[in-house]
């Protein structure tokens, strides 16, 4: 029996033919990494990707479809140098050979670090990351709502941090997927919910915690979905990420109100010490008394001030007074009769002390002193004479 | 009045009682207030009884909030 095309009365169809080429070229091709330059990348509007992979001396014809796309970060860039893994195949339709892509990665970073910019400065540009914008976190919530895996690790320690540091702050789980190809939707469907809720609940939560632990870059790429981002930065309470570990960074962490490093650290931010927040409240009564306490001392010492200046006052009031009386008393001295006696003039006294000052107070026979400047002369009433004429008219 | 507002009203006028103009009046009335506010504050603190809970969407779009 002869081969099949072994003749040209055996020939095979174009079709026939490629299809067997294309099950030897696959069968003779485990799925492997190629790597080279990407070249004439272009995204199909069906959402393939097609480029060349090629080095200086041979180009390979590449596709990503659809479905694999959504796996890789970004678009590589022109020139860029990659390693692709896929099935090397032949596309029948137009006998090519072909690879056919099911990842795609760059050196180093690469892509990662590609996107990651690339979303980074699209958000930069519409001020999104402006720290400007960033909101101040409530400090004292009622109620957290959290978005992670309700299974998760984050949760169960963002949930023991709250319940250790203040026993009366409510939580609220929002539960979404937080990696593989789900997660950015189900992210986004959380997000929408806590939106939709908090515009109509009694007591809506105060601050939104969203992340979730470790993993790899993979694992956590959900928190660098733009939409996601773009979500969070449009929440109605404050944010505050919380993404794997202190060295992951994610765009999520941009746009939140606060980066924390791990869950346990947002809820260390979202919650305050309820012993510390009654020693603030003891505190605060402590000023305020003291002040008012303040305020009563010094009412206290202004009315001691003022009192004494009044007996200051006073005091020199009486000493006004006293300059006066002795000022009277000099003068008053300046007409005292002893005064009169240095003048020549002497003062008549009786047994009693009193001042004999008319005739009757002198009997005749008894004895009288008289005051004279420089002493005292006793005499005795020898008669007692009606008038002195010479002082009489001199009145 | 939320708890926060309370706690800024409470810090406002431990601020103004420290104002050396305040007349003695007017900072007997906010002490009064404050002494208030404090029993308010601590009342809070003391009631509040933290759950954790999970949000949950009805088909008909009600959020119910379950233990």
């Amino acid at each position: 029996m002869r081969a099949p095309g072994e003749t040209a009365e055996d020939a095979i169809t174009v079709a026939d033919l490629n299809e067997t080429a294309k099950l030897v070229i696959e069968g003779a091709f485990q799925r492997l990494w190629v790597k080279g330059e990407v070249s004439n990348f272009t995204k199909h509007r069906n959402g393939h990707w097609y480029f060349s992979l090629k080095d200086s001396s041979a180009q390979l014809p590449c596709v990503i479809w659809s479905r694999d796309v959504r796996r890789i970060p970004t678009a590589p860039s022109e020139g860029m140098a990659v390693m692709a893994h896929g099935q090397l195949t032949i596309y029948p339709a137009q006998g090519k050979m072909q690879f056919m892509v099911d990842s795609l990665e760059a050196e180093g970073e690469g892509l990662w670090k590609k996107a990651f910019d690339e979303t980074r400065a699209r958000l930069d540009k519409e001020g999104l990351t402006d720290p400007a914008r960033k909101r101040r976190l409530p400090r004292f919530p009622r109620t957290v709502a959290v978005i992670t895996s309700p299974d998760g690790a984050a949760l169960r320690d963002i949930i023991a941090v709250i319940a250790r540091r203040h026993s009366g702050v409510s939580v609220v789980v929002i539960p979404a997927a937080v990696q593989g190809e789900t997660a950015p939707d189900s992210l986004l469907k959380a997000l929408d919910r806590l939106a939709r809720w908090h515009a109509t609940a009694v007591s809506p939560p105060d601050v939104l915690i969203i992340g979730r632990g470790g993993g790899s870059r993979e694992d956590l790429w959900a928190f660098n979905d733009e939409r996601v981002a773009r979500a969070i930065a449009a929440c109605p309470v404050p944010t505050i990420s919380a993404v794997g570990h202190e060295t992951d960074f994610t765009i999520a962490d941009l746009v939140a109100d606060l980066r924390a490093a791990t869950p346990s650290v947002a809820a260390e931010s979202a919650v305050p010490v309820l012993a510390e927040v009654q020693q603030g409240l003891r505190a605060l009564a402590g000023s305020m008394a003291d002040a008012l306490e303040d305020k009563v001392q010094r009412g206290a010492r202004d009315l001691r001030v003022r009192g004494d200046g009044l007996s200051q006052r006073a005091r020199r009031l009486v000493e006004r007074r006293r300059a006066r009386v002795q000022q009277v008393a000099g003068r008053l001295e300046a007409l005292s009769p002893l005064a009169v006696l240095g003048r020549g003039f002497a003062v008549a006294r009786g047994a009693s002390g009193g001042t004999l000052s008319r005739r009757d107070a002198f009997i005749p026979g008894s004895s009288f002193d008289l005051l004279l400047q420089d002493g005292r002369i006793r005499a005795l009433t020898e008669s007692v004479h009606e008038d002195a004429p010479h002082l009489r008219s001199s009145r | 009045m939320s708890f926060e507002r309370t706690l800024d009203r409470l810090e406002e006028i431990a601020v103004a009682l420290d104002r050396d103009d305040l007349p003695l009046e007017d900072a007997l009335a906010l002490f009064e207030e404050g002494i208030a506010k404090l029993r308010e504050a601590s009342a809070t603190l003391s009631e509040a009884e933290g759950k954790v809970r999970t949000l949950v969407e009805e088909a008909d779009g009600v959020f119910e909030v379950r233990e």
